[in-house]
């Protein structure tokens, strides 16, 4: 999958504003950004639903602008909204989708049989939609866009809205299909979704690449994760930075030492005893991860302006 | 071609597999039409004046079965809107299916449903009191009338559907109502005030009406106006104006979708 200088705009507004991105075959990129940085058209863009203003794009070998019936048998998208029809059983969704991907009818069965079974509910193949769990709608879905075996898959968002238990499924879905050899393009919102899925992580900013690299990567540059450490006294805040060591930031005011940390578990562990071995008493020890607004100070120097209303 | 039909056949049947499954909201379809027909026939019939002299429930049918189709465009309004706003309308644009499928297979949906609804109003009014005078033949081709009609407005109801949310496409009734009783549906077009009369003479659910009950042999036919006296003309012209309007909008704002 192959994007340069993509621009789109909508009502003079630019929405993508010079865009490049290159995914190698069988990987995942996640596209991460704020509400309104342009993750949303760009997928739009690559799965042919949205005409470009500028530049190129190839999917799975094909120009999106000029070749669209080819690109649209080799990819599938996976909207924010579920389009699983509540009505019908999982199997007919399957099925139905099956004959819009223009299989025979018994082909249409088998391949949903095999979904079914893949994606972990054949037994509630024959149960309507409508009673299934968020985490087993979300799989549907997932499972009603593997019929015809895309080469790119686009899933926008996936996980917006579930709880941790059904993300976790999803997650494990995604990456069995990567590694049956599926090219995967994920926007997402959250930081741990993309350093969970993604080989490479691209950030928007106000529809251009405001940074990208591999997931450990990009947390280098930002330093991680943190551990935060509060105390009861002032005179313990020296002895709690030699522990941190010669990065940690100290919050006087606050009786609060903070430092990044490589290894989330390893760092509690050693800081706990360390801390022990000294006979400080801590009111508070945490483990925080940057959030995405953090991520995203540190990178483009601005914070996240959501302008999402630009277009829903 | 082929691609073409078997995609509109399975677009059509998720909608009637959903009738099935959900009788209630085919049930509550049918209920408001049978249940207006027992009103304004039963109850209000006896105060009401057909002008020319005729039955009233004879009069009324005709104006229900052409109130029910006008109805239908708010489902297909409805409909629309919703595939479009669960992001369905994308799943499918995003799929190697033909376009056509996509619409074919919300007319033969449609067509369905309103034909189901005219044969359930049909039986209702025979019971109390309807009928067609003039043979089958005849009242075969005044049901056609209505469903070209109700074709028309598929077409409409998809270029409006891809217009509005479905929050709007609920309010939709709203300003169906008045225009389906500003007609010849519920009472001549003659016992109403110049203006009014005059809309409704013009009103193209007017003509479909007007050639019905010419076709069935029911009472209150004829009038002065030219629309009036034309109106099996009018039944076939005014359905093809939408058509000839709605589809190249409605394919236009599916292409604008891309935009």
């Amino acid at each position: 999958m192959l994007a340069e200088g993509l621009r789109k705009s909508f009502d003079k507004k630019a929405a993508l504003d010079g865009f490049d991105l290159a995914v190698p075959a069988g990987t995942v990129c996640g596209l991460l950004g704020p509400n309104g940085a342009g993750k949303t058209t760009a997928v739009r863009i690559l799965a042919t639903l949205l005409r470009l203003d500028g530049g190129r794009a190839e999917v799975a070998g094909f120009d999106v602008a000029r070749e669209a019936p080819q690109v649209r048998r080799q990819v599938a998208l996976n909207g924010q909204q579920s389009t699983v029809d509540d009505v019908l059983t999982g199997k007919e969704n399957l099925v139905m989708w099956g004959r819009l991907y223009h299989l025979s009818k018994r082909q249409a069965s088998a391949r949903a049989d095999e979904l079914l079974e893949q994606f972990g509910l054949t037994d509630a193949a024959d149960k309507r939609a409508k009673q299934y769990s968020g985490g087993m709608r979300r799989r549907l879905d997932l499972a009603s866009s593997f019929i015809q075996r895309p080469s790119v898959l686009f899933l926008d968002e996936p996980t917006t809205g579930l709880d941790p238990r059904n993300r976790g499924e999803v997650w494990r879905e995604v990456k069995r299909v990567v590694a049956e050899g599926t090219t995967v393009l994920l926007t997402t919102q959250y930081l741990d979704e993309a350093d969970q899925l993604a080989d490479q992580i691209v950030v928007l900013d106000t529809g251009r690449v405001a940074a990208q690299g591999t997931p450990d990567q990009l947390k280098s540059k930002l330093g991680g994760d943190r551990i935060e450490v509060v105390v009861r006294t002032a005179e313990e805040l020296p002895v709690v930075r030699d522990v941190l060591g010669p990065d940690a930031e100290v919050d006087a005011d606050g009786f609060r030492v903070s430092a990044a940390v490589i290894d989330r578990v390893a760092a509690l562990t050693r800081v706990t005893s360390a801390l022990a071995a000294k006979g400080v008493e801590a009111e508070d020890i945490a483990l925080r991860r940057p959030t995405l607004d953090e991520v995203f100070l540190a990178i483009t120097g601005h914070k996240a302006v959501d302008t999402s209303g630009v277009r829903a | 071609m082929r691609y073409a039909a078997i995609d509109s056949w399975v677009v059509a049947k998720r909608d009637l597999i959903h009738w099935v499954r959900e009788p209630v909201r085919v049930f509550a379809n049918l209920a408001y039409p049978v249940i207006s027909v027992l009103i304004f026939g039963l109850v209000f019939g006896s105060a009401m004046n057909v002008f020319g002299g005729g039955d009233y429930i004879e009069f009324l049918l005709p104006g229900m079965f052409g109130q029910t189709i006008a109805f239908g465009v708010g489902t297909t309004l409805m409909m629309v809107s919703m595939d479009a706003d669960r992001g369905v309308t994308d799943r499918f644009r995003a799929s190697p299916m033909s376009q056509t499928g996509v619409v074919a297979g919300r007319s033969i949906a449609d067509l369905v449903n309103s034909s189901l609804e005219l044969l359930v109003l049909a039986l209702c009014g025979l019971v109390i009191g309807w009928s067609f005078h003039d043979g089958l033949l005849n009242a075969l081709v005044a049901f056609a009338l209505f469903l070209w009609l109700r074709f028309a407005l598929v077409w409409v109801g998809i270029y409006l559907g891809l217009l509005v949310k479905p929050e709007a496409a609920q309010a939709s009734w709203m300003f169906l109502f008045p225009l389906t009783m500003f007609a010849n549906t519920f009472v001549s077009p003659e016992l109403m005030p110049g203006w009014l009369r005059v809309v409704a003479e013009w009103n193209p659910l007017s003509s479909t009406v007007a050639a019905a009950r010419e076709l069935f042999g029911n009472p209150g036919v004829g009038g002065d106006s030219w629309a009036a006296q034309h109106s099996l003309l009018l039944a076939v012209l005014w359905p093809a104006v939408f058509v000839a309007v709605f589809w190249p909008l409605s394919v236009l704002k599916y292409r604008n979708l891309s935009r």
